[in-house]
């Protein structure tokens, strides 16, 4: 029971990095690939109707870890105090910049904010991954720089795959250019864990820049959120161990009767945000178009 | 002031900011649910307006009720390590149950709705407004399980220093809980209906168009409705709180010694005989506990230390609650009277209507005042103190650094969403356009 909910978490988070991934890149990358208002408007829209909805994979992944390994949870969010407080700063004002920039009247603000506040989590979730496995600042470091990089990339495809003309080509040019930094860095930060998980994440990042190059989007975004996928698993076959100095994991979970009462309900609640998620990006599969 | 201090600060500020919003997120959405309802029955495009208009000013400020409702689930870890490792078995279900079953829920539908006007089939689109509102309601019943048992703990024991949970239907089905989740939404739907009036009445002043009116008779009815579940239910709460909350009832009513028939106390000094006893048992020679005597009983169940709330929060909060708002459901009920059968709105009463929109939300935030310092000095009542609940491990420096950030941040946010509320509430509903046919319809009709 404690392996299932373990995986169950892994599983919670690897979601929550593949989806906002592309949420922080597409954030990150928006003013950069648009020449006017409309084009940085039709770049936001690809994520418009789903990244809240991403968002809650982070808050189920963090519910399941108060629920199942309640010492898990409170250790590594009060060891990680500020770097967690700068993440919700990040989210704050990404999700308020999103969601207000239509309604007011000079957007740069949000503009600043969604920036701002994509940048600041996809660097500080795999530093703080990065110190948990590493407990070293250099760790931290590379680890920021590999998701930042990574998340960069994995937007930029996206924003590829679901624009047209201008926006679709540079968008084209920055996956290059942050695949460019996403493999060395993956090199330098992945290297160290030496699992195959990791190896075969470097390799899907080869893969998908050598996609980009070939102009096969849809390849390309396999690739990235396949390289995130094993990336993440290789962080928590690490966790599984040493889920924090000094814990194990049985000493973290909490009794047999909650996780079974919450294995019969994740079980029966699971497949229907799948499903229902699915079909929102099943409704919005479409390519944004640029208006006017 | 110590790193305990401004944990507590920090909860309190992050938590009643949080709660602005809430409310209005949870009694909008259905209301708003309810204009595209009546838009999709009668056809009617004043309704379409509205279901536009009020849209937009839910969705400006759910954004600031997701953005601020992610703080509060970290900050259990983050500031209250002990607490979440003492309660995580009990109190981490309904929290990780509140993600799964409601907020995946309510995001996604609203994701659709938003950007779906021109995608979805016109019911189906009505459907993710449903969707996505009784998610909101849902993910209430949810978090008000968890806080319930804070304060009356169920379904539960104590295996070595750590709660255990041998009952989640008991945990869900708290009587605590059953009392107050019906009072918490009831009490934002008059906060919602409340916003509603508000606005109304700003428009009522300028114009006498038909779409302000039914839009003002809805609320009223909401307003109405929902203030006399919000009276029920808190009698109900109130009796609960004698046999479960003793000191916080005494607290509330400022009764130092136990006292048979006690008195309702309406501000110090000014008593009603034995209407306390009556209001807390039907029986108005029922004896009711004293904080001091409590405060004796504590002692000797618990050991040395001080187990009275601040008196003066918990004694005026409680005054404010129902003054604020039940003036705001007589407000509600007045004016269904006044303007029945197609009588306009006078001047005066759409003046009177702008009240309507502070008074509840400072009615529903004392409300929780009450609820929460009234628990102190207790996280989980009779098991763990407060003050043997924050994190050891996070400094003064840490909290004091997280708390002005999170106050700068939230007051630029407060400026920012009231400039912008008031500006949409400006621009009314007469410019929404249209919806054309879907093949040339490319922009969202809401947002980006």
């Amino acid at each position: 029971m404690i392996e299932l909910w373990f995986a169950i978490i892994a599983f919670l988070w690897t979601g929550y990095f593949v989806l906002e991934g592309f949420d922080f890149g597409v954030g990150m990358l928006a003013p950069l690939v648009s020449r006017n208002a409309d084009e940085q408007r039709a770049g936001l829209q690809t994520i418009g109707p789903v990244w809240d909805g991403n968002e809650v994979w982070l808050i189920t992944a963090v519910g399941a870890m108060f629920a199942a390994f309640p010492a898990w949870y409170a250790g590594v969010f009060s060891a990680f105090y500020l770097p967690v407080t700068l993440v919700l700063v990040g989210l704050i004002v990404r999700g308020v910049g999103l969601e207000w920039r239509g309604k007011v009247t000079d957007p740069r603000w949000c503009d600043l904010g969604i920036v701002v506040g994509s940048a600041l989590p996809a660097f500080l979730w795999g530093s703080v991954f990065a110190d948990l496995l590493f407990n070293s600042a250099l760790a931290a470091v590379v680890g920021g720089a590999f998701t930042l990089a990574v998340c960069a990339l994995h937007g930029a495809v996206f924003l590829a795959l679901k624009t047209t003309g201008p926006v679709r080509r540079r968008a084209r040019v920055a996956a290059l250019a942050a695949a460019g930094v996403a493999v060395p860095v993956a090199v330098a930060a992945l290297s160290s864990l030496g699992t195959i998980p990791a190896l075969a994440s470097m390799a899907a990042l080869a893969a998908a820049t050598a996609l980009i190059w070939r102009r096969r989007e849809g390849w390309a975004f396999a690739a990235t959120a396949g390289a995130i996928v094993l990336a993440t698993l290789a962080v928590f076959m690490e966790l599984r161990v040493r889920p924090l100095p000094g814990l194990t994991l049985a000493e973290a979970a909490s009794g047999s009767y909650t996780l079974t009462m919450l294995t019969w309900i994740g079980l029966i609640a699971l497949p229907f945000v799948l499903v229902y998620q699915g079909w929102t990006y099943w409704v919005f599969r479409k390519r944004v178009l640029v208006a006017g | 002031m110590d790193a305990l201090d401004l944990a507590r600060w920090q909860f309190g500020v992050t938590t009643v900011y949080h709660f602005l919003f809430v409310p209005l997120t949870i009694g909008l959405g259905i209301f708003v649910a309810g204009l595209q309802t009546a838009w999709h029955r009668t056809g009617k495009e004043q309704y379409l307006k509205l279901t536009k208009f009020f849209g937009k000013l839910f969705l400006i400020n759910f954004a600031m009720g997701v953005v601020t409702g992610i703080v509060q689930e970290f900050q259990f870890g983050m500031n209250w390590s002990e607490y979440s490792i003492f309660v995580g078995d009990v109190f981490g279900a309904p929290l990780a149950m509140e993600a799964l079953l409601a907020f995946f829920m309510e995001s996604t539908f609203l994701g659709l709705w938003i950007f779906g006007w021109d995608r979805l089939p016109k019911r189906v689109h009505l459907a993710t407004i449903w969707a996505a509102a009784i998610g909101s309601n849902l993910s209430a019943y949810f978090i008000l399980a968890a806080n319930a048992w804070m304060k009356h703990p169920v379904g539960y024991e104590v295996v070595d220093g750590r709660a255990r949970m041998t009952d989640l239907w008991a945990v869900l089905t708290n009587s605590t809980a059953l009392a107050q989740v019906p009072h918490v939404i009831a009490g934002s739907f008059v906060v919602a209906g409340g916003f509603v009036l508000a606005v109304c009445g700003y428009w009522l002043l300028k114009t006498r168009a038909e779409m302000w009116r039914s839009a003002a008779r809805a609320a009223l009815v909401m307003t109405a409705i929902a203030g006399a579940v919000v009276a029920f239910t808190g009698d109900h709460s109130a009796k609960l709180m004698y046999e479960q909350q003793p000191m916080k009832l005494a607290a509330a009513e400022g009764l130092k010694h136990d006292t048979e028939g006690a008195g309702f106390s309406v501000v110090p000094g000014i008593e009603i005989p034995k209407l306390l006893s009556f209001l807390s048992t039907y029986d108005v020679d029922a004896p009711v506990q004293g904080t001091e005597d409590l405060q004796r009983r504590f002692e000797q169940q618990f050991g040395p230390g001080d187990y009275r709330p601040d008196q003066t929060v918990v004694f005026w909060s409680f005054r404010v609650m129902i003054v604020f708002g039940m003036a705001t459901v007589g407000l509600a009920v007045l004016a269904l009277w006044l303007t029945r059968r197609r009588r306009p709105f006078p001047a005066w009463l759409s003046r009177a209507m702008l009240l309507a929109l502070p008074l509840p939300l400072v009615a529903i935030i004392a409300g929780w005042l009450l609820s929460e310092i009234g628990r102190q000095p207790w996280t989980v009542a009779g098991e763990l103190l407060t003050a043997a609940s924050v994190s050891p491990s996070v400094s003064l420096a840490e909290v004091a650094t997280s708390l002005a950030i999170f106050t700068i941040l939230y007051g630029v946010l407060t400026v920012a969403e009231v400039v912008l509320l008031a500006r949409h509430v400006r621009k009314g509903a007469e410019e929404q356009e249209p919806i054309p046919a879907a093949e040339e319809r490319r922009e969202p009709s809401l947002m980006y």
